[in-house]
């Protein structure tokens, strides 16, 4: 019982069959989710998936339909005033004001905590000091991102909930907000995330909950959500047009194989012995003459486990 | 004190007016152009000279006719094609033989004016003596100007039209980039928000008053006859109800597009029912009352009274009444309809 108590007391964040439609759309449809304090949690899915209601339900943004949800042991209905000044929030589209300098915007944002570091030292955390007197229209993509983030600091937050902090940013910007996001980790930190990058989540977070259509439908650490497909490797390949045509049954019979699929011309393969597999593979395509225009083997990653799960791709438009 | 959400956010407002070069122009320039440009296409001048053309009489009869310039015709036809190309306002054949004709447009009254004037010029000259005599005492007093008119009037608009613009834009850009969502996320209290409007703009108003007033008493000589405390309270009692106006017309929309659209239609009628340009006074007896309880009318009513005549708290009252009555139905309504995400 007393073991029970406390492990309740640790949950940063506990959603239960949290349900929530717009006009004829089902966004979140019974979602189920805990988060201990101290993880960074990431809800991976494609877009619409229903990762920015779920945690928009969870900022006390949203109003959900049904449900219950419960952050820091506190309910929105009664304990708003007190969550607003324990949460640390960065939404997907927010545009601050251009004209505000990055200072300014830190400052205004301070002001409306009651406790929590100096907006210099903010500034400092996310490596803008020598923007900090420069406009806000004046940054790049992920200057303002630091920036969002930076607003998202200044009260010192229990939980920190970031929804798509790097979407749309270059390869760059997105190691160094990676870089940031992993020390306020190290500092103990809840955070709960959204993206539809395999890699942010494989990167960032302890367990990840992959959504689809409002619904979480595998929950997990990344490599418990890799290590369940069973395949450890992928294998994609095209080849060039040949008299006898390969037959998709026939490559799942090979040694090592697990199963394999066509799309769009490139075959791609889940392989448990990638040693066997190739070989294998190269032996057929010798045998009937198909000449090879590429062919690559991965690890198997959450985009793996995605498209196992559901036949589609993360990022399918 | 200087880490108050409220005084920070009213920060935020003045840097982001003062940032913004047009907004400057909008609010502090055009007005002043305005004024200075209605004042000079209307200022009061001296009665016009007409020109009247003359056959067949000695030029000389006209020097002492007042206002009057004299072109003379070789014959009938000359001065008659002159008259059809409004060259002339009149012309006079004769006298002779003791009687006089005059050509002219009797629907025009440059031409009525003229024969007149000619007239009087031609009677004296064959001997004609006034009976009494008369002098002209001229009433050109401060206060009953066009431009005394036009003053309390474009004040008026301006600060309908400040207080409405600056809420709708900034309110509607801030919901159009999620800005406001971001800052009801945080601990931020929602009247903070909105009351830093209203405290920037207040202050602002200051200098907006001061700067067209001062203007307009030191170029144009218009007078401010009642307290200056009480057209300043007129001031800040329109610049609340406008406000209210203004945040009410935001209250929902998404798009600059669309607020925009309802405040012209809002302000529209107004620009041309109120008394801006012109007496409201001119609109049919059926339409006055409802011109009389539109915000701008009772604002610019409020203005004059206090500007031009003087007027007290008690004599201004009604128009106050109206003014209170808007900002009682707009903020609450206001309030319950406003869209915060």
């Amino acid at each position: 019982m007393l073991m029970l108590a406390t492990t309740m007391q640790a949950a940063a964040l506990r959603v239960r069959a949290l349900r929530k439609a717009y006009q004829d759309v089902v966004a979140v449809d019974g979602l189920d989710l805990e988060v201990p304090a101290g993880e960074c949690f990431g809800l991976l899915g494609p877009n619409g998936a229903g990762k920015t209601t779920t945690i928009e339900i969870c900022e006390g943004i949203t109003v959900r339909d049904s449900g219950d949800v419960e952050v820091l042991g506190m309910r929105w209905e009664n304990d708003a005033r007190a969550l607003r000044q324990r949460l640390g929030i960065q939404l997907q589209e927010t545009q601050l004001s251009e004209k505000l300098t990055v200072a300014e915007t830190v400052r205004l944002f301070r002001s409306f905590f009651d406790n929590g570091p100096t907006p210099e030292r903010v500034i400092a955390l996310v490596q803008l000091e020598e923007k900090a007197r420069s406009r806000v229209g004046a940054l790049s993509g992920g200057q303002k991102q630091r920036l969002a983030l930076a607003c998202a600091l200044v009260g010192d937050p229990q939980i920190l909930f970031l929804d798509e902090p790097t979407t749309g940013l270059d390869p760059q910007a997105r190691r160094q907000l990676w870089d940031l996001i992993e020390e306020f980790k190290r500092a103990g930190r809840t955070i709960l995330l959204t993206t539809h990058y395999m890699d942010e989540a494989e990167r960032l977070c302890e367990r990840v909950a992959i959504m689809d259509h409002g619904k979480v439908i595998a929950l997990g650490s990344p490599r418990e959500l890799v290590a369940s497909i069973g395949v450890e490797h992928v294998v994609e390949f095209s080849a060039e047009a040949a008299a006898q045509p390969l037959d998709l049954a026939e490559l799942r019979t090979l040694e090592g194989v697990r199963d394999a699929h066509a799309d769009n011309g490139v075959v791609r393969m889940q392989v448990t012995a990638l040693h066997r597999a190739v070989p294998a593979l190269l032996a057929v395509l010798v045998r009937r003459d198909i000449r090879l225009t590429e062919l690559r083997t991965h690890s198997a990653t959450l985009e793996d486990v995605f498209v196992t799960l559901t036949g589609r791709h993360l990022r399918d438009e | 004190m200087s880490d108050h959400p409220l005084f920070q956010l009213t920060l935020v407002r003045f840097r982001e007016f003062l940032r913004e070069p047009e907004a400057l122009f909008w609010v502090f320039g055009f007005p002043l152009l305005l004024a200075a440009g209605l004042g000079l296409a209307f200022r009061n001048t001296p009665a016009e000279v007409l020109t009247v053309g003359v056959v067949g009489t000695d030029v000389a009869a006209f020097e002492s006719a007042p206002a009057l310039a004299v072109e003379p015709f070789a014959t009938v036809d000359d001065g008659l094609r002159a008259l059809r190309e409004g060259k002339v306002a009149l012309l006079v054949e004769g006298p002779s033989s003791g009687s006089v004709i005059y050509h002219y447009d009797d629907t025009n009254p440059e031409g009525r004016d003229a024969r007149m004037r000619a007239d009087i010029a031609v009677q004296q000259g064959a001997g004609r003596a006034d009976p009494v005599a008369a002098q002209d005492q001229f009433m050109r007093e401060a206060g009953s100007r066009y431009i005394d008119f036009l003053i309390p009037g474009l004040l008026g608009m301006n600060l309908m039209g400040g207080s409405i613009w600056s809420m709708g834009f900034a309110i509607v850009d801030a919901r159009r980039r999620k800005l406001m969502k971001r800052l009801i996320a945080t601990p931020m209290s929602r009247s903070y928000f909105l009351l830093s409007f209203l405290v920037s703009r207040l202050a602002m108003l200051v200098v907006e008053v001061g700067a067209f007033l001062g203007f307009a008493v030191l170029v144009f000589g218009v007078p401010i006859r009642g307290s200056f405390a009480l057209v300043a309270a007129v001031c800040v009692f329109g610049t609340l109800a406008f406000g209210a106006v203004g945040l009410l017309l935001s209250s929902r929309a998404r798009t600059i597009e669309a607020a925009s659209g309802l405040m012209n239609l809002t302000m529209l009628p107004m620009w041309i029912l109120s008394g801006v340009f012109f007496s409201s006074q001119r609109f049919p007896d059926a339409v006055q009352p409802v011109i009389s309880a539109l915000p701008l009318t009772a604002l610019n009513d409020a203005l004059r009274a206090t500007m031009l005549q003087g007027a007290t708290v008690t004599q201004i009252a009604p128009q106050l009444g109206v003014l209170a009555a808007w900002l009682l139905v707009c903020f609450p309504l206001a309030l319950k309809l406003f869209r915060w995400r």
